[in-house]
């Protein structure tokens, strides 16, 4: 199974993606892309129509949980140890997230894991996550 | 004999709040209020569910929970002393940072939240919530944000 499957398989049988509309839109070594379409159920502010930050953390969650499980040295499941979410600006309402996450380091039993979700404006980041997950190295 | 006004004013105050957040019932949490103090209820669902075998909640779905609760609590304590004077609901605080830690796996099973405002500034508010699901004192999950309030109201 290549990393694109793999990915799209781990992201396709989680409930709580599906229900979202999560997907996996790009996957490469220790990196991935997913996507949140916009959903007026997912609204925190009816005033706004802006999408809840708590659906932001599901998407970059998920998404930094991806990005490890396609290290090269992090195969297999991966749970969260901590995850900091900051949000910058509201998400305009109507447009899809995508959340780009980087496995930039693991250890023998923890991978650091930062993402960074936008909206239609890529120039403008929407939130950015940065968290620690667990992890079990190959042969470990 | 029915409650006084003042409960009733009360209980409808927290339904339209809770009401006016479609994410929150999105989720399907529930609040409920002993006096003042808000216990959030997460009911299990299987769209709750974030890794199949064994089955434990979304890390997100927590994460959303306990995000949920803080700014229902802080919205909350914003509106209590405006409902004496019966004036509407003000505008959502907006979060600005949430940090969760993960203790333990969410268990396929109901969750139950509690908020507590360590900073209510005019500009700035600082929550934390703990969660948890059988026994009050074994925490699934913690965290702390920090939300920017509403101003001109």
């Amino acid at each position: 199974m290549t990393l694109q499957d793999r990915a799209r398989t781990f992201v396709a049988a989680i409930p709580h993606c599906a229900a979202l509309g999560i997907s996996v839109e790009e996957v490469s070594a220790a990196r991935a892309v997913l996507t949140l379409p916009y959903d007026p159920r997912l609204v925190g502010d009816p005033a706004t129509g802006v999408i809840a930050g708590g659906a932001v953390s599901v998407l970059m969650d998920t998404a930094c949980g991806a990005a490890v499980m396609a290290h090269p040295e992090a195969q297999g499941a991966t749970a969260t140890i901590d995850l900091r979410i900051d949000y910058f600006r509201a998400a305009t309402p109507g447009q899809r997230l995508i959340a780009e996450a980087e496995c930039h380091h693991v250890t023998a039993h923890v991978a650091f894991v930062r993402a960074t979700t936008f909206d239609a404006d890529m120039t403008r980041p929407v939130a950015t996550a940065t968290g620690t997950f667990t992890v079990v190295r190959d042969g470990a | 004999m029915a409650p006084d006004p003042m409960q009733t004013r009360r209980d409808a105050a927290l339904a339209d709040l809770i009401e006016g957040v479609p994410y929150a019932r999105f989720l399907g949490i529930r609040f409920d209020r002993r006096g003042d103090e808000l216990t959030a209820i997460l009911p299990f669902r299987d769209m709750l569910i974030g890794v199949p075998t064994p089955p434990a909640l979304h890390g997100g779905a927590t994460a959303a929970f306990l995000e949920t609760a803080a700014l229902i609590e802080l919205a909350w304590r914003s509106t209590w002393d405006r409902m004496e004077t019966g004036t509407p609901l003000p505008p959502l605080p907006r979060p600005i940072n949430m940090t969760v830690d993960y203790l333990r796996p969410g268990l396929p099973r109901d969750a139950f939240a509690r908020a507590r405002v360590n900073r209510f500034g005019r500009r700035y508010a600082s929550v934390h919530v703990e969660a948890w699901q059988d026994n009050r004192e074994r925490l699934f999950a913690q965290a702390t944000g920090h939300f920017l309030m509403p101003q001109g109201t």
